[in-house]
């Protein structure tokens, strides 16, 4: 196999999970501001890293539906779910021969379905429909990936691209939601918020899961146990990096050797499996998600250099 | 002259009862035609526009306005050949084959064919194609020419042309196997009732083919396809063919030289290349040695390829073979190469750097169809019946400008085949490009790509100019020469 295809492949996987998590962020923080506060814009902009960009656009009026439009239409912005789409089939299709027809159809024809709900007019676009069809459709994508892909080299690359992404992204949400509801980091202090923690959960699926695992009222030290440490929960950071350094183990029995990557992948692990969520609140959520997330961005260039092309 | 086109189908001067228009090939074409409704058809033809929209089969003409990727019409309505006819064509395109690659490996040898009078050394040398690369260069079995597309014209019942020979990076092969797939999704019933010989082994012969021309003695030498990469309007055929061979895909980036041999980048280090299936044009493939801006290529890799430990499929300068001017001396190439005569004939051609050749075209310029020596996509040309005054006017400049870079030939009346057009079913002129496989031996699948001028009176068939596809049918012998039902085999073997 090519490292040219190992990079496509790669970023397939990353571009359509940023597609997925966004498209469901986006429904729980507009569920969100229907039950609360106003002001759940700042916030989205946050957990994208996009305080900035979103400034500096045209749309400055700090409304919720403009941002949702930069962060789901806009084609100018490299990180909205057109875009994402675009360029995972854009990675797809140069690996037309490296993937099953089945992946292929499935990621093309969600391309083709956001192509001509853009030629619409705005005014009558259905945002609601359009999400709904990226969440469904980027199961689908998964799933066929999941049933149809040979266990190869082409694989596991693809699969080291969806859970890095995703756990960065449960990391991201984890942190500015925590940091937005409890701006003094104290886990303890207020328990009445129930809806807003419940759409926290939301963002990544996981509200039924909390019921079924804690059988109690949503308690804030538990959001993030669940979201962060807890392995049987799939879009949990601790379950994705134990995906990454399995893929990473996988490809290093096929390669017969190990580098720099394989190290940090399973040091991160280490670091997810026998970490106690009220040990990380002594420390500070802050600090130690966002050491959590330097290092996945730091694993994310090491496996460039040691299998990609730069 | 629509009109007095050879008919494929309804052009038949007697049936069973004396009677019957329709020729024989098409009876079950032409039954199904009168038996299906007309909302199954249209229901047929959506099907087949989601199919290709959905596999993204797409040909991107370059210049195209809004990006580049759109869908090639295909026609449901097959194109059918019988046995008889097919077998031969195919002695034909053989045996054509055979004397241009004989005239490669000479063209960039001794040259005798120079020597002895039949071709001017200055049609090799002052060729714009020729590459100085090449001279001298033993490629394994001698084979240029490895994967030639050949562009056949009927004009009646027996009488077939050779409009030009395509010797450099023909492509369209990908359109003969996805078309023969939608055919039998979409129509088992005509399949069920005649028997039509398959194309599906086309992938595997081409990967046995590029194998066998290896210079290494590897059991399995690797083999790679080398794209321009996803801009180029082929592109979809360059996955499609990898992907059908199960060879990887490159593009000049994931190669490179490395003391004289060629590797590819893998996550697991590099690995090496015995044989480069190119889809990028010769000026590209270098940037040492040829066009120093490409990105497309790989440095070192003529070096490479002449130090024997490399070879590229098709070979360098295979241009000096198949340009409209070298055409006109093919069917001496037959006889001088191999002592036959040839089996296909050569439309009419007028040189414009022939002096006399030159006034005939200007004066008849209304009546020819005038071509650019190296042209392609059916640009840079006239149709004189179907062109203005003012456009042949100032056609006439360009010849006169520089009379070296025009040939001409007659407006032929190219053969019909009902085609969908519109509200129902009506004549179209129709060509045909089957492919000729050479290594050590020399393989045809049955049929070839059929392409369609869509618009009516239309002779342009290019895709790049609104052409379409069909299905290209050969039909098996009617009494088999093996009783066991096996297809006879449809090979050639070559000398």
């Amino acid at each position: 196999m090519l490292s040219s295809t190992a990079k496509n492949l790669y970023w397939m996987g990353r571009y359509l999970q940023r597609a997925k998590s966004t498209a469901r962020l986006i429904e729980a923080t507009q569920r969100m501001a229907l039950q609360s506060r106003g002001e759940e814009a700042a916030g989205v902009a946050a957990i994208f890293g996009m305080e900035d960009e979103f400034r500096q656009t045209q749309q400055q009026d700090g409304r919720l539906a403009s941002l949702i439009d930069f962060l789901v239409l806009d084609e100018g912005n490299p990180s909205s779910i057109v875009s994402s789409i675009a360029a995972a089939r854009s990675n797809a299709r140069e690996e037309r021969n490296n993937i099953t027809v089945d992946v292929w159809e499935s990621l093309n024809a969600l391309w083709l379905e956001l192509s001509s709900r853009l030629r619409a007019d705005r005014a009558t676009l259905d945002r609601g429909a359009l999400i709904e069809s990226v969440k469904k459709q980027a199961v689908m994508i998964f799933g066929a990936a999941q049933v149809t892909l040979l266990r190869d080299e082409a694989y596991h690359f693809l699969q080291l691209g969806a859970f890095l992404e995703r756990a960065d992204n449960t990391a991201r949400i984890v942190d500015v939601k925590f940091h937005l509801l409890r701006p003094d980091g104290d886990p303890h202090a207020d328990k009445t918020d129930y809806f807003a923690w419940s759409e926290v959960l939301a963002c990544i699926g996981a509200v039924r899961t909390y019921r079924r695992i804690y059988r109690s009222a949503l308690d804030p030290l538990k959001v993030a146990e669940l979201m962060m440490l807890r392995r049987d929960v799939p879009r949990s950071v601790h379950h994705c990096l134990w995906m990454v350094d399995l893929n990473m183990r996988e490809l290093a029995d096929t390669y017969g050797t190990r580098g720099e990557a394989d190290r940090m992948a399973g040091e991160l692990h280490a670091r997810m499996r026998y970490a106690r969520v009220e040990k990380i609140f002594e420390i500070g959520l802050a600090r130690f998600l966002g050491g959590v997330r330097d290092n996945i961005s730091a694993l994310s260039d090491e496996i460039g250099r040691q299998f990609l092309l730069d | 002259m629509a009109a007095k086109a050879f008919d494929e189908m309804n052009s038949g001067t007697s049936g069973p009862g004396g009677t019957d228009s329709v020729r024989a090939p098409y009876r079950g074409v032409a039954n199904w035609l009168a038996r299906t409704s007309p909302e199954r058809v249209a229901a047929t033809r959506h099907e087949v526009d989601l199919f290709y929209r959905r596999h993204g089969i797409t040909f991107g003409a370059y210049g195209a306005v809004d990006g580049h990727e759109a869908t090639i019409p295909f026609d449901i309505i097959p194109r059918v050949m019988a046995w008889d006819e097919w077998e031969y064509l195919s002695k034909g395109l053989v045996q054509r084959v055979q004397a241009l690659n004989a005239f490669l490996s000479d063209a960039y040898g001794a040259r005798e064919i120079c020597r002895a009078g039949v071709v001017p050394e200055s049609q090799i040398l002052m060729n714009g194609e020729f590459a100085a690369m090449a001279q001298g260069l033993a490629l394994p079995g001698g084979v240029h020419a490895h994967i030639a597309g050949i562009d056949l014209v009927r004009v009646g019942e027996k009488d077939f042309y050779v409009l030009e020979d395509n010797v450099r990076t023909p492509s369209g092969v990908s359109y003969v196997l996805e078309n023969r797939e939608v055919m039998m999704r979409l129509a088992p019933e005509l399949f069920s009732a005649m028997r039509v010989l398959p194309v599906a082994n086309y992938s595997d012969e081409l990967l046995a083919t590029l194998r066998s021309v290896s210079f290494s003695d590897d059991a399995e030498p690797n083999v790679v396809l080398l794209t321009p990469g996803h801009f180029n309007s082929a592109y979809f055929e360059h996955a499609f063919l990898a992907d059908e061979m199960g060879i990887e895909l490159c593009e000049g980036a994931d190669l490179f030289v490395d003391e004289g041999r060629v590797y590819m980048r893998t996550p697991r280090g590099p690995q090496r290349v015995d044989v480069i299936y190119r889809r990028v044009d010769d000026a590209f493939l270098d940037p040492l040695a040829m066009r120093p801006d490409s990105f497309l290529g790989v440095a070192g890799l003529l070096g490479a390829l002449r130090a024997g430990r490399v070879n590229i499929v098709n070979a360098l300068g295979n241009g000096v073979a198949d340009d409209k001017s070298t055409y006109t001396y093919v069917p001496e190439m037959i006889r001088f190469y191999l002592g036959e005569e040839p089996i296909l004939s050569n439309v009419p051609t007028w040189r414009c750097d022939q002096p006399d050749e030159f006034k005939y075209v200007l004066e008849h310029l209304a009546e020819l169809v005038v071509k650019e020596v190296h042209g392609s996509g059916g640009k840079g040309m006239l149709v004189g019946p179907t062109s203005s005054k003012a456009e042949i006017e100032a056609f006439a400049d360009f010849v006169r400008a520089r009379p070296d870079n025009y040939i001409a030939q007659p407006t032929l009346a190219l053969s019909t085949c009902p085609t969908f057009v519109g509200q129902g079913v009506a004549p179209r002129h129709v060509d045909l490009r089957p492919f000729v496989l050479s290594g050590r031996k020399v393989t045809i699948i049955p049929g070839g790509l059929t392409r369609v001028a869509l618009k009516e009176g239309s002779l342009v068939v290019n895709s790049s100019q609104g052409g379409g596809t069909k299905d290209t049918w050969v039909l098996a012998p009617e009494n088999p020469p093996h009783s066991n039902g096996e297809v006879p085999a449809q090979r050639a073997e070559g000398s």
